[in-house]
């Protein structure tokens, strides 16, 4: 789990019992579940027959006989009593099994995830028990557990406890290195309750969708077994039963039925439950995206000039409650050729989201509302995935924030920039290459052959950088949209990045849109800035004029926060040998 | 007579297995020495892979010392572990730099805060009347206790960071970037209360940062770190305006200013710098 997942799990887990509730294969299978488990608990109240009382009188009765509504067996035995109580056997087995599985799986993961050390132990274990064949483990011991088929479940259950525990070590082992860990071994808590306390929420999920399968697993061993024979005849289960209705099939099928019709309704009902509660705990998978085409066209007349013009652009999301939030709200914005305009602001100003949909690269929940984007006169809104894919790459390029998730580790370097210039400009892959080499020299990388032949993995965050700007300008595109392209690196290299940038763009003549938060970064680039505030531009001008006298509040609010030059800590440290009157104990 | 500094680490060692099987270890830190006094703020400046993280944890025993010797108020705590490591855990806390991942998601704040009292022993109704002050303290409103971290902002959780961190009256605190992942207005307001805890507490701050401006900003002193090595220690003020390390030069000269004009003659210096660097003459 990664950092900026961890919120979104609260989120999820809070309303996974209200998915759970919505989604009708969860609460039908459950229902069905439930209505079993009652059956078989009530089974003293809705039958007075003994499971193993053998009547003469009732050897293969129909059903309907008098007492014996689904009609007695081949020893005369009731047949709705022997069902309840194998409901009952089921249940049994399924609780021991899986809670067996559960008690050492869980706790074997937590301290084989959480203590290195001890981890070669447990892996050396459960490695072993894994290797053991179960089934024929469970028939060989037999005269060690009296037949007893508590005992043989339980067995099973230490059969069944590997997999509880991979899946706890692996959650533990994703969850530990969380900073939220440590600051609980910073705030002095002990090893077992930060277990208990912070790492156990966090292995829940997968492990209760695991038990229903554990339950399914165990209910079929049990009766897999009794089917068998293995076992004594006078425990009433779902295989003994089939096994008797198997020999009486011709004779009275409906024996064979019964049993049958409720071991099956059981494990499918568990599988699909399982299936069910991983979909609510761990959400289903996204829609893959779309473009958004505008609802409505700008609301202003006349075409303005420049290389990209963006009118009264709205975008908005749905919200759960089904209404339209707007995060960009008519939004205007012209730039130049050669010119270097910096979109500026905070967090969720709607910065990035504008870029994205100059790019069409909105996700597919987006909702264009209304306006236009034109780059060099032609509208990009509403235009197809095609069209749109023929102009990225070679009119309007991107620079991400983040170089190397951009970049695929399981391919060079030089093969993924071959592939973007064969595929923008259709040159030959000896031609591609020649110019995939320049250009990596351009952008000022030592040894170009060298890093062509690298992995992703290879090169710095600040190389990576350079590769993907190299692979931006390869087809000298008009536009380069740069979304916060120094954000994640070292000043040092910043102040590198950004003069390649500025080089670029001489030599190119291409605009830049840089998004950034950065107002340093501005002052170094930009000719002109839009400071955006909760989707909205509230002031555009030169970079001269914003930084000498800005007229919106919220911009000088912004610039004042700057820490500058002039701000140096001026008081002295107070010196407080104990702090608020607490002694220091040992 | 010359009083011991509160946190004094003399000539610290870290290493980290190397990947693979055969690599040998990697050594991170190479002999750190670095003194924070007594309700001093202290930078710790660097840039990433400098070993700046590695430093605060060894200090809050998140990671083992090597070599070397880590003094806390008189007292070796290089290696403490057990019931005496817990009660070193009142006196040293932190805040983390992501307020996102550093707050489990499923506790209240009320439980994120009173976690640590609780554990040490204090009673319950005494736990909720100190969380109240917490919070009072740091700027949040009385029924943030009830609610969980996703209901607060970046800028909010940090101060619940901060909260936790003062919540056992620690006498040192290391602060991880504390501020890297917040916006600007939010990052001045965070850093004022930072600041004014500092003032009204007399706690000591050991402040990690990659940002020279925060750390001139927030620092008494400032250590600036390159590769596992301190090159350059002093009061806040010269040590980040005007360096005489070239490696804390470059790095000023790196950072941009708020300013076309001013940033346009750094970029010049920055450049003759570079090619002096190149040709040799420095």
């Amino acid at each position: 789990m990664t950092a900026s997942t961890a919120p979104q799990d609260a989120v999820r887990r809070r309303s996974a019992a209200r998915r759970l509730l919505r989604d009708p294969q969860a609460v039908i299978t459950a229902s069905v579940l439930l209505l079993i488990v009652v059956l078989g608990l009530l089974a003293p109240v809705l039958t007075s027959h003994d499971p193993n009382h053998a009547s003469l009188d009732h050897i293969d009765a129909g059903a309907g006989t008098d007492g014996y509504p689904l009609g007695g067996d081949r020893s005369g035995r009731d047949i709705w009593a022997r069902l309840l109580h194998s409901i009952n056997t089921s249940t049994v087995s399924a609780l021991i099994g899986a809670s067996i599985a559960l008690v050492i799986g869980v706790s074997a993961g937590l301290v084989g995830g959480y203590h290195d050390r001890l981890r070669s132990l447990t892996e050396w274990v459960f490695s072993l028990v894994m290797t053991f064949p179960g089934l024929l483990l469970l028939i060989v011991l037999m005269p060690l557990t009296g037949g007893d088929f508590r005992t043989t479940m339980a067995i099973f259950g230490v059969l069944l406890s590997p997999g509880v525990y991979r899946i706890t070590r692996n959650q533990v082992l994703g969850v530990k290195n969380e900073l939220f860990v440590d600051a609980a071994r910073v705030s002095g808590l002990s090893d077992r309750r930060i277990l208990v306390r912070h790492v156990l929420p966090a292995v829940r999920g997968p492990v209760i969708i695991a038990t229903a399968f554990l339950c399914g697993s165990s209910i079929g061993v049990q009766s897999g077994l009794a089917f068998l024979g293995v076992g004594p005849a006078t425990t009433p289960s779902f295989g003994a039963m089939i096994s008797e209705g198997f020999h009486n099939l011709y004779l009275s099928p409906l024996q064979f039925v019964w049993p049958s019709l409720v071991l099956g309704a059981l494990t499918s009902c568990l599988v699909l439950f399982g299936n069910a509660l991983r979909d609510a705990l761990e959400g289903s998978r996204r829609r893959p995206a779309g473009i958004p085409a505008p609802k409505a066209p700008a609301a202003t007349g006349a075409a303005p000039a420049g290389l990209l013009a963006v009118e009264d652009l709205t975008i908005a999301y749905p919200t759960p409650s089904g209404e339209l939030k707007e995060v960009v709200s008519g939004v205007s914005l012209v730039l130049e050729p050669g010119e270097t305009l910096g979109l500026v602001g905070e967090s969720g100003s709607g910065k990035t989201q504008t870029a994205f949909a100059v790019l069409g690269v909105l996700p597919s929940e987006a909702v264009v509302v209304r306006g236009s984007i034109r780059l060099d006169g032609r509208e990009l809104l509403g235009l197809k995935e095609s069209e749109l894919r023929g102009l990225r790459g070679r009119a309007i390029a991107y620079v991400p924030q983040e170089p190397m998730s951009n970049l695929d580790p399981s391919f060079t370097v030089g093969a993924q920039l071959v592939e973007g210039v064969r595929a923008a400009s259709g040159a030959s892959r000896g031609e591609a290459r020649r110019r995939v080499l320049a250009l990596l020299e351009r952008v000022g990388i030592p040894d170009p052959e060298r890093a062509f032949r690298s992995r992703p993995h290879e090169i710095s965050g600040g190389m990576a950088q350079r590769v993907l700007i190299a692979g931006a300008v390869a087809c000298r595109p008009a536009l380069l949209i740069a979304d916060e392209p120094t954000t994640a690196l070292d000043v040092t290299v910043q102040a590198e990045i950004l003069d390649l940038l500025r080089d670029l763009r001489e030599e190119m003549d291409m605009a830049v849109l840089l998004v950034t938060h950065d107002f340093g970064v501005v002052a170094d680039v930009c000719d002109r800035v839009a400071v955006m505030r909760t989707g909205e531009i509230v002031e555009t001008g030169t970079a001269e004029k914003i930084f000498g006298g800005a007229e919106h509040d919220y911009t000088r609010m912004l610039l004042d926060s700057i820490l500058d030059e002039n701000t140096v800590r001026g008081d002295a440290p107070v010196a407080a040998d104990e702090p608020l009157g607490r002694t220091t104990t040992w | 007579m010359v009083t011991a500094p509160l946190l004094d680490v003399n000539g610290l060692r870290v290493s980290f297995p190397g990947r693979g099987r055969r690599s040998r270890p990697v050594e991170v830190l190479h002999g750190v020495d670095l003194a924070v006094g007594a309700g001093e703020a202290h930078g710790l400046v660097g840039e990433s892979g400098s070993g700046k993280t590695t430093i605060g944890r060894a200090v809050l025993g998140l990671v083992e010392a090597g070599g070397g010797t880590i003094r806390f108020g008189g007292r070796d705590v290089t290696r403490l572990a057990g019931r005496v490591g817990r009660a070193l855990a009142r006196e040293i806390q932190v805040v983390f730099q992501d307020p996102y991942s550093s707050l489990n998601p499923s506790l209240t704040v009320g439980d994120i805060l009173s976690e640590p009292l609780v554990v040490q022993g204090a009673a319950p109704a005494a736990a909720r009347e100190r969380v109240r002050d917490l919070l009072d303290r740091v700027g949040l409103p009385a029924d943030a206790a009830e609610r969980l971290p996703r209901e607060f902002s970046g800028g909010q959780r940090q101060r619940v960071a901060i909260a936790r961190a003062l919540a056992p009256e620690p006498r040192l605190i290391v602060c991880d970037e504390p501020v890297s992942a917040l916006d600007l207005s939010t990052q001045a307001r965070v850093l004022d209360l930072l600041r004014d805890v500092q003032r009204r507490t007399g706690v000591a701050y050991l402040f990690i940062s990659h940002d020279l401006a925060v750390v001139r900003h927030m620092c008494h002193r400032v250590s600036v770190i390159h590769r596992g090595d301190i090159v350059e220690t002093g009061p806040a003020g010269p040590v980040t305006s005007a360096p005489r390390h070239p490696y804390t030069r470059r790095l000023m000269l790196a950072s941009p200013v708020a300013d076309p004009a001013a940033q346009a003659e750094r970029r010049a210096a920055r450049r003759r710098l570079a090619e002096a660097e190149r040709t040799g003459t420095v």
